[in-house]
């Protein structure tokens, strides 16, 4: 296979999720408006007990990161799941592409049409509550950010591939997963607040030292005693991720693939 | 026949699948799905697979289309393993199947059929062009950018059959394409396929189908399943000649609901098949030859069945299948 055809698969898979932002402004709604909601609240517990104004910025950053995280759940680990339920997952297998492409076009689609909403929720909670927003070093955020995504949707490709074999089972993980990561990423709050240990397990989900970093390039005075690990360290421990991830989702791919072709996994019985 | 020569060739594929305890059905853990199967499929040819449901096709088109791997025996699709090198295979083939659903609602026709051209990466003009081309044939060019959740069912599946063509594979496999759609659109399919196959000669086709009509029409050579066994092979014609000599009635009596006890056992009934039909019952049989119906009316009227109706009937595909499973097509795998 081409690169050439790797390419055109990655732009043919991501585009569905590129037009779906402007065919299905229901986001809005879902996707800021809901997310806000559950932000405000923490914004009203941190402004009730006289908090530092830094403190909503925390709630808001951890409100937009959310959304990555949803759409790496439902859109990415468990999209696999979906496509096999539409039939499209063995339209994807018969075709002569590669398999990563096929994540890839998800990843970057999802990516992109999620940053749209991220960027509603930050833009929305920082005018409503009047955030104070001043990122100190741009293109050390903008580094620590886009790490932080590649390592995120490399652990969604990752999950994609093991949820290949299973069918509902990969519905109710999702589920399984998605409120504990809110409390143990420290979406809300300093992941440090959970105590070491626990913050470094949580640190396998890549928002957890994404956020931490994040909110110590905005806010560096107060963060100083709220920081879990230094920047760098967390840099590098994202860019760690991010190569483990992809490695094992590139390994995991091939070998779900196989065991569920074995299996009789890859179609819907009967189809 | 040479390797290089046939699209498709079979050796002994059989195919079990394992069911879960919570599956098992009458105390079994296993289903036979494909049994010991040899199949060879020239180049060019339109090849039907005839069966019921479960007759073990599906499972045959999803080994050749590298989605599933064989319990024991062999593959080759465009003369390479189906095992040994899905990859290559890929590169050979392409599928529809019937009643697909596949693509995505709120992208149009044309940008669903784009989005699976760049997966076998087809340029984008060309793509476009191909496209274009290819609806206005299945006459679906006044839907292009319509999105997809706003089609019939209809309209659906011409979308898909213009998503496997897209591609100009070597080797197409069309899994039960007409299923479940009005005679109008069927006939648009198959006219499509054929006009495909005319101007293609040097393509392959593997059709399922458990519409007899279907593969009467369109298939070079078709080959009867039923329980993950091939009982025939031969072009349909040839088939039906296996009938020849054969008497092939259709009756329609009254007074009875159950003929079977009557002839089940009678000498030279060799096959037959009953229906309830408009408050009658309808009887298909094949008997060895035409003096044996004397003894079938005879015995009838013995069970207290009053003649309503008697055709002889040309043989059909569906007679092959009910003289060599003893059941009709549409009844299903028991």
């Amino acid at each position: 296979m081409s690169w050439r055809t790797f390419w055109r698969t990655v732009v043919g898979r991501a585009y569905p999720r590129f037009i779906g932002v402007w065919r299905e402004k229901s986001w809005v709604v879902f996707d800021v408006f809901f997310p806000l909601l559950q932000v405000s609240a923490y914004v009203y517990i941190y402004r009730a007990i006289g908090a530092p104004p830094e403190f909503a910025g925390f709630a808001v950053l951890g409100g937009a990161m959310i959304a990555y995280w949803m759409n790496v759940l439902w859109s990415m680990a468990s999209q696999l799941y979906w496509e096999k339920e539409s039939g499209n997952l063995q339209l994807y297998l018969i075709a002569p592409t590669s398999r990563m492409a096929i994540l890839l076009g998800m990843a970057v689609g999802g990516l992109t049409a999620t940053t749209v909403r991220a960027a509603g929720v930050i833009l929305v909670g920082a005018l409503l509550f009047r955030i104070p927003l001043q990122v100190s070093h741009g293109a050390l955020f903008f580094g620590v950010f886009l790490l932080t995504l590649v390592a995120l949707y490399g652990l969604g490709m990752l999950l994609s591939s093991v949820f290949l074999l299973w069918g509902r089972e990969a519905w109710h993980l999702s589920n399984l997963f998605m409120e504990p990561v809110y409390l143990f990423s420290g979406f809300y709050f300093p992941v440090r607040a959970l105590g070491f240990w626990v913050a470094l397990a949580a640190s396998v989900i890549p928002i957890t030292l994404g956020l931490d970093a994040l909110r110590q390039l905005l806010y560096p005075r107060l963060m100083e005693q709220f920081r879990f690990l230094p920047v760098e360290t967390e840099l590098g421990i994202l860019a760690g991720l991010a190569v483990l991830f992809i490695f094992l989702a590139h390994r995991g791919l091939r070998f779900f693939e196989d065991l569920a072709r074995r299996e009789g996994r890859l179609t819907l019985r009967g189809q | 026949m040479a390797q290089e020569a046939l699209a498709v060739k079979t050796e002994e594929l059989t195919r079990v699948f394992r069911l879960r305890k919570r599956e098992a059905r009458e105390g079994r853990r296993e289903i036979l799905a494909l049994d010991r199967v040899n199949l060879e499929v020239p180049r060019g040819e339109l090849f039907g697979l005839l069966g019921p449901n479960g007759a073990g096709k599906t499972t045959l088109i999803k080994i050749l289309a590298t989605l599933l791997a064989p319990t024991s025996g062999r593959a080759f699709v465009a003369g390479v393993d189906v095992v040994a090198n899905p990859a290559e295979v890929r590169r050979h083939i392409n599928m529809v199947c019937g009643g697909e659903t596949s693509g995505y609602g709120l992208l149009t026709v044309e940008e669903n059929l784009w989005m699976f051209a760049q997966f076998y990466g087809i340029p984008s003009r060309e793509a476009r062009r191909r496209i274009r081309e290819l609806l206005s044939l299945v006459g679906l060019a006044d839907r292009a950018k319509t999105k997809v959740y706003h089609l019939s069912s209809g309209m659906r599946q011409k979308m898909n059959i213009v998503r496997g063509f897209l591609t100009d594979p070597e080797i197409l496999f069309l899994d039960e394409p007409t299923l479940g759609l009005d005679v109008q659109t069927a006939r648009t399919i198959r006219e499509f396929v054929r006009n495909w196959l005319r101007e293609h000669p040097d393509r392959t086709i593997l059709l399922t189908t458990h519409y007899m009509h279907e593969a009467d029409e369109l298939c070079d050579r078709v080959a009867i399943i039923d329980r993950g066994r091939i009982l025939a092979c031969a072009a349909p014609s040839e088939l039906k000649h296996m009938l020849q000599r054969e008497a092939v009635f259709r009756l329609y009596v009254e007074g009875v609901a159950d003929a079977r006890a009557a002839l089940d056992g009678m000498p030279g009934v060799r096959a037959l098949a009953q229906e309830a039909e408009d408050g009658r019952l309808r009887l298909d049989l094949i008997l060895a030859e035409e003096g044996v119906l004397v003894s079938v009316l005879s015995r009838l009227q013995e069970a207290g069945a009053k003649l309503a109706e008697l055709r002889k009937e040309e043989p059909t595909l569906e007679d092959v299948f009910l003289a060599l499973v003893g059941r009709r097509l549409t009844e299903g795998t028991p």
